[in-house]
């Protein structure tokens, strides 16, 4: 029997409408253990740099985690995996849901999409009953009313649907695949989908998953319902309201944002309004968000509520997390909330990435106020900030006119568009829109962590390190006090050094050396999580979270009755980090591309960089160019690897 | 009849406060799985969060009685402008849906409080919700004594009402001869 996976895949061409049902190895749980980590091992043994994104060879990859379905809190996510159009690169956006439980449930960990349907079409999985039926009432048809009407028409409510919008079927470079209130947003995976023809996943499963150690699982699910319950009543007190509890930033339920709105900057990431949050506005934020959300949300099986049920005025009901809920506001220079409850509702229906989306409408008003784009691009375009972008967002999910050039991005758009476009794509790290940061001093930490991460994602690289230093000895005292989750004891004199200036700040401090060291950490919580399918609001991306290091290992030994101790999860960790490498040093990818956005900080330090980003190669144990060296891929038993890169000349002799 | 002191044991259910996560149906199928713990599967689980997350409406539905026929007529709610679907506030494993049913054999499932020896603080489902949604309640009450029916009981009713009692004699006697 097979424990906290189910042992089975689904394949399904969608060319030849072929579906199998394929029982899995064993040793790949042993190996990779699930999520990302097997599947990033299925597109490094199958698809290989030749391939591009809208090539039938591609792989679409819907995976489970390795722990979904369990009763481990917040073991929700579906990580969707496919070479990205925009960035070239294994790109693998998650969303939360109810998607992934299902499919465990229906009795498969994951559904592996290849080929291409000659016409729209949807797939529906019932427990062992898998069809391919026709989408050709559903064409055009929004991410959220598919759903619906998928449900509606398999006369199945429980069935849970992941859509694409127009945006996908337009192959749209930051469409996202939609579900429940959760999106699979960051790298086109809905183009990807709308490529292959591809409407809808529908699944419904009334199957078990077994756990090796049943009782012994649940005594670990009780001591952290003691822990939630705990935090729920003591928040962290040294950091802002919307970071202190679980769960992924609360910004539905509080909102004051003043952090947001006033760190972060507005337009096309370009300016930070340092006084943004007056009593006006808080007062008017208060109104409408008040008003507009209807009750809070929960994912499968989690005690947090990120999410929220939105109803706004004529705008139809819809759900909303997170950053959504500025990042419209604020490309526009829209102050009023309001926008953002209309804005969304339709920018998700057509299903669009709601980081690079506002983003690159902000790009082309940018272009326009710069006479780049001209009034004949922007013909028949209100000229409010609110009606620019509602026009700009049809244009792009339909493609239509200038939409063509931004719907692929704005480091492809600016290209295509020349006449000094380019110059205005200063916020993109490998051909993908990145956090709309401006600030002054330099960060070693968030320079890595822009410059190295597989994920090109901020959001889903950083996490358990705060992310600056705190003013005073005593506040970094306290919060150090109590820090059960940390790998290792010497981080707390790290955190206790590091100050807001002088000889312990940013640039200098944390050292190359240490940097690499939290940096490491980081984003081994983030690989972690994603190989079992936890919400990263649970673990990687939270402060103190619920789950770490400590008890990751209990976890997985009791569901799968594997004996897993730190050391050998951290090793698996590290072979699907460095396979995931691998695999975009194979299409390409080299120190040269390692570049955060140039101006994300005021001061620069080009040789420290260069330093910085040596040291960390060599903890890493990659070689100058970033590229696992041999030593590195034997220790973690892929000598596979190393054999395919030196056979392609991408790993030569002599280089470690 | 003789008056006896039954515990009347209640699950008050604050709806207006679900999210919706489902970890009560997890935690049932967790705690009702033989043995126990060993498997999940909402499908096997005696609540049941009934979900249409934009017309807002989640709504945790215990497993009540099974009945072998379904009502003369179906009863359908609007409450505060949101229409619920046919028999959305009914317990009972009904030949009319499939809700409260064993996935795999059919037979009906019925909510137990976790009755078990020695008894849980709370039923698993209100242990598991962690939104104050379910809350557990106890109270003494002297009512009439009745016969109360087994699990097993409950279904082979469902089997009896099913194929009639012959078949089911002949079949267990058949199961009964090969083992």
């Amino acid at each position: 029997m097979r424990y906290a996976e189910t042992g089975y895949n689904l394949e399904i061409d969608l060319t030849t409408g072929s579906i199998e049902r394929v029982e899995t190895d064993p040793k790949m749980m042993e190996l990779h253990l699930g999520g990302l980590g097997t599947s990033v091992k299925l597109h490094w043994d199958r698809v290989g740099p030749e391939v591009k994104a809208f090539d039938p060879e591609n792989l679409l990859i819907f995976s489970t985690g390795l722990l979904c379905g369990t009763p481990a809190f917040s073991a929700n996510r579906t990580l969707v995996s496919f070479i990205s159009p925009q960035t070239g690169l294994l790109a693998y956006p998650m969303m939360g849901g109810f998607w992934s439980s299902e499919l465990k449930y229906a009795g498969y960990d994951k559904v592996i999409i290849r080929g291409k349907s000659p016409k729209l079409v949807y797939i529906w999985i019932h427990n062992d009953k898998v069809e391919i039926r026709d989408a050709s009432s559903l064409k055009g048809k929004g991410s959220i009313e598919t759903q619906e009407l998928i449900r509606e028409e398999l006369k199945d409510p429980a069935a849970q649907v992941a859509a694409i919008g127009l945006a996908g079927e337009n192959r749209v470079f930051v469409a996202s695949i939609e579900q429940s209130r959760g999106s699979s947003a960051r790298g086109g995976g809905g183009a990807v989908m709308g490529d292959k023809g591809l409407k809808a996943i529908a699944v419904r499963g009334t199957k078990d998953v077994n756990i090796a150690h049943g009782a012994e699982f649940m005594l670990l699910v009780q001591d952290m319902k003691k822990f939630i319950n705990n935090r729920k009543e003591n928040p962290i007190k040294e950091v802002m309201p919307i970071m202190s509890g679980l769960g992924s930033p609360q910004m539905m339920q509080h909102i004051d944002e003043k952090w947001h709105t006033e760190s972060f900057a507005w337009g096309n990431a370009r300016e930070r309004r340092k006084n943004f949050w007056t009593p006006e506005i808080n007062e008017n934020w208060t109104k409408s968000q008040t008003k507009a959300i209807k009750r809070f949300i929960s994912c499968f099986n989690c005690p947090q509520q990120c999410g929220a049920l939105i109803s706004h005025e004529d705008v139809p009901p819809y759900m909303m997390k997170c950053f959504s809920k500025l990042t419209y506001a604020m490309g526009a220079y829209v102050d009023d909330l309001d926008f953002t409850w209309k804005i969304c509702r339709r920018a998700f229906e057509y299903g669009l990435d709601s980081f690079s989306t506002p983003q690159i409408l902000a790009f082309a008003v940018e272009l326009y106020e710069a006479g780049i784009l001209t009034d004949k691009d922007f013909e028949g375009c209100p000229t409010d900030k609110e009606g620019r972008f509602f026009w700009l967002l049809d244009r792009v999910a339909h493609r239509e006119g200038i939409g063509d050039y931004l719907a692929d991005g704005i480091y492809w758009a600016a290209r295509r568009i020349g006449k000094g476009a380019e110059a205005f794509d200063h916020n993109t790290t490998k051909k993908h829109e990145q956090m709309n940061i401006k600030l002054g001093m330099f960060d070693p930490l968030y320079f890595l962590m822009f410059a190295t991460n597989e994920k090109i994602s901020i959001t889903q690289i950083e996490g358990n390190w705060p992310q600056a230093p705190f003013a005073t000895r005593e506040a970094r005292e306290s919060f150090v006090a109590d820090w059960p989750q940390l790998p290792d004891e010497k981080f707390k004199k790290y955190f206790l050094d590091w100050e807001p200036r002088g000889e312990f700040a940013n640039p200098y401090y944390p050292t190359p050396q240490i940097a690499s060291e939290i940096v490491d950490w980081m984003e081994m919580l983030h690989n972690i999580d994603d190989a079992l399918g936890l919400c990263a609001g649970m673990g990687s991306f939270c402060f103190k979270p619920a789950y770490h290091i400590h008890n990751y290992p209990k976890f997985i030994s009791a569901a799968t009755g594997m004996d897993i101790d730190e050391d050998a999860l951290k090793k698996i960790a590290n072979r699907s980090r460095n396979l995931h490498r691998a695999f975009n040093n194979r299409q390409g990818m080299t120190r040269a591309d390692e570049k955060p956005p140039q101006d994300h900080w005021k001061h620069r330090f080009p040789e420290y960089e260069e330093q910085l980003l040596t040291t960390y190669y060599e903890f890493k144990g990659w070689n100058s160019n970033g590229i696992p060296t041999r030593k590195r891929l034997h220790e973690l038993d892929l000598d596979y690897v190393a054999d395919d890169l030196e056979q392609r000349g991408i790993l030569k002799d002599g280089q470690d | 009849m003789a008056k006896i002191k039954k515990t009347i044991k209640t699950i008050k259910v604050d709806a207006d406060k679900c999210n919706g996560c489902r970890a009560c149906e997890v935690f049932c199928s967790a705690y009702h799985s033989e043995p126990k713990y060993s498997s999940i599967n909402p499908a096997r689980s005696r609540i049941h969060v009934t979900t249409h997350r934009l017309k807002n409406i989640w709504l945790p539905v215990f497993a009540g009685e099974y009945t072998p026929a379904e009502c003369m007529g179906r009863d359908k709610y609007i409450i505060d402008g949101k229409e619920y679907d046919e028999c959305s506030f009914c317990r009972a494993a009904c030949p009319s849906r499939d809700m409260f049913k064993d996935p795999d054999s059919g037979l009906p499932l019925k909510c137990d409080m976790c009755e078990s020896d020695p008894p849980l603080s709370e039923p698993m489902c209100v242990q598991a919700c962690l939104n104050e949604v379910l809350i557990y309640q106890e109270r003494v009450e002297e009512v009439e004594e009745v016969a109360e029916q087994s699990e097993i009981q409950t279904g082979l009713d469902a089997l009896v009402d099913k194929h009639g009692f012959q078949k089911v004699i002949d079949a267990i006697a058949l199961m009964a001869n090969k083992g």
